[in-house]
């Protein structure tokens, strides 16, 4: 059974449609990228399948013995967090909340998971450091320890990568695809960047307020949207 | 000057005041940090508005307990602001600004209409500065001061890893399976309790002092939210038993006493802050 259904999704803002008529199915493994310009609707999906936000019309339903509180979130940064005084440490943690339920501290095996999770994205020394004195990549790693304190199956990366620099970029990529292919963590990722999607997800979703195509990336790559693309970006190449 | 102190600490009173208001700054000071950080700073004094028009509408009514209506009206008050949060039409700073200039002023013209009261100007600038209040207090109101501080101190450390990640990232622990709207309810009555609690002791014009200075002023030097908390806790009791005793030896307004402490102590620790930083650098 698929991971995460979603049938005949119709989502948007106050009786607003922004996209309708999504139907996909993720199974677990599966790395897929949802692309599409601004306002076509990724984040708001990714709210709903995160149910920070209830769809318009249509169903989702998680398979595969996943728990709601079960998934991983990196979400775009806030301006809040951008002055808000907290150690890596602090931050990490707070991704295992949803194990302790009423339990008001955190118990050995859950320290013990943040740490691993810091070693695993390469933050352990920045450990007590304070967050908002961090890199943009560093902060980027600590929100994504966080997400992995939070899940052991499923990950929604909310443009993980904006506002980072091009090694940066990659160094971000390489990570999260080491997560899905040596974890078998399955990845949803909203992304503007089409070359890097095509390049690292199984499958890709292009939205724009109708879904333009659902399948896998080789196939994508054949359609005329991905041929277009294609060209382009070798039109650019060419011109470097 | 010692001598005049214990003096002072013979009468009850004096000691009274001292308790509630160490309390009370230390109760402001944990939530503080919450409401600076939620960009929340202004609600102190929202809040304290509102409490002061609720208390014009229980002196109106001849209510025999004022708390009777002014605990249940601000708990509504600072549910309806924070719960909303980013969501809202009208943003969180423009909310707090209406409902407190609406209700300082209902407050006051209900108080001018229907005051049997000599001296309105008094009554009025005492409940917003709180100029005696704290050494008129009775035995039953520390009491019931003790208590309320037991509760957030209680409900507080309860829950201040849910705090901590509801302030932080309210979206992601939303979506990871905590409940965040839950626990914003309970900080948000928490927040009312302690507000109009505080309205005894610096009245409602000088509750955002106690509410932004520990916590804007440990943010100066300390970065985990966990130093931050214990910092300002501290600054505040400071501050607070430092303005509280040299109001009582010069006799000075306690409230206004205190905020001038508080504010002290911030250009302390921004200068600390400010030349650490420059050190590191």
């Amino acid at each position: 059974m698929a991971i995460l259904t979603c049938r005949d999704l119709s989502l948007g803002y106050e009786g607003k449609k922004v996209v309708e008529g999504l139907t996909f199915t993720v199974e677990s493994g599966e790395y897929l990228c949802i692309v599409g310009e601004n306002g076509s609707g990724k984040s708001t999906l990714m709210k709903t399948i995160l149910r920070l936000k209830a769809p318009l019309s249509g169903q989702i339903s998680t398979g595969d013995g996943l728990k709601q509180t079960e998934i991983g979130y990196l979400p775009q940064q806030t301006v809040v967090q951008k002055d808000f005084p907290a150690s890596v440490r602090e931050i990490v943690l707070s991704g295992c909340l949803n194990r302790c339920g009423f339990r008001p501290y955190y118990s050995r095996e859950e320290k013990a998971l943040a740490e691993m999770n810091m070693g695993k994205m390469g933050i352990a020394s920045l450990a007590k450091r304070c967050y908002r004195e961090l890199s943009g990549g560093q902060q980027q790693r600590v929100l994504l320890a966080r997400a992995l304190c939070a899940t052991r199956k499923l990950l929604l990366l909310d443009e993980p990568v904006a506002g980072l620099d091009p090694k940066v970029t990659a160094e971000m990529y390489a990570l999260i695809e080491k997560l899905n292919r040596d974890e078998g963590i399955t990845v949803i990722m909203i992304s503007h960047d089409i070359a890097a999607a095509t390049r690292y997800a199984s499958h890709i979703l292009h939205i724009s307020s109708k879904p333009l195509f659902y399948g896998t990336t080789a196939d994508y790559l054949q359609t005329p949207i991905g041929k277009a693309f294609v060209m382009m970006e070798g039109g650019a190449q060419d011109a470097r | 000057m010692l001598d005049k102190l214990m003096f002072y600490f013979q009468y009850p009173f004096v000691r009274y005041a001292l308790v509630v208001g160490i309390l009370i700054a230390f109760c402001s000071s944990l939530l503080g940090v919450t409401l600076v950080l939620k960009r929340f700073s202004f609600i102190g004094d929202g809040l304290s508005h509102v409490a002061f028009g609720a208390m014009a509408v229980a002196t109106v009514l001849n209510l025999t307990s004022n708390m009777l209506l002014i605990l249940p009206v601000t708990v509504i008050c600072a549910v309806l602001l924070l719960r909303t949060g980013q969501n809202t039409k009208i943003k969180g700073d423009a909310a707090v600004a209406m409902i407190s200039v609406g209700a300082l002023a209902l407050g006051y013209l209900l108080m001018n209409l229907f005051s049997t009261s000599a001296n309105l100007t008094g009554d009025v600038c005492s409940t917003l500065f709180g100029s005696t209040s704290i050494l008129t207090l009775s035995k039953g109101e520390v009491w019931l001061c003790v208590a309320i501080s037991v509760l957030v101190i209680a409900v507080f450390l309860l829950l201040y890893h849910k705090i901590f990640a509801v302030t932080f990232d309210e979206n992601f622990a939303q979506a990871t399976g905590t409940k965040a709207n839950f626990y914003n309810l309970i900080i948000a009555i928490v927040i009312a309790l302690v507000i109009v609690l505080a309205m005894n002791l610096v009245g409602s014009l000088l509750i955002s002092a106690l509410v932004i200075f520990p916590a804007l002023s440990s943010m100066r030097i300390f970065k985990s939210f966990g130093s931050v908390i214990i910092c300002s806790a501290i600054f505040s009791v400071v501050c607070a038993a430092i303005g509280i005793l040299i109001s009582i030896l010069a006799g000075t307004p306690v409230g206004s006493t205190i905020v001038a402490i508080d504010i002290g102590g911030f250009i302390m620790f921004w200068l600390a802050g400010a030349v650490m930083g420059g050190i590191a650098k």
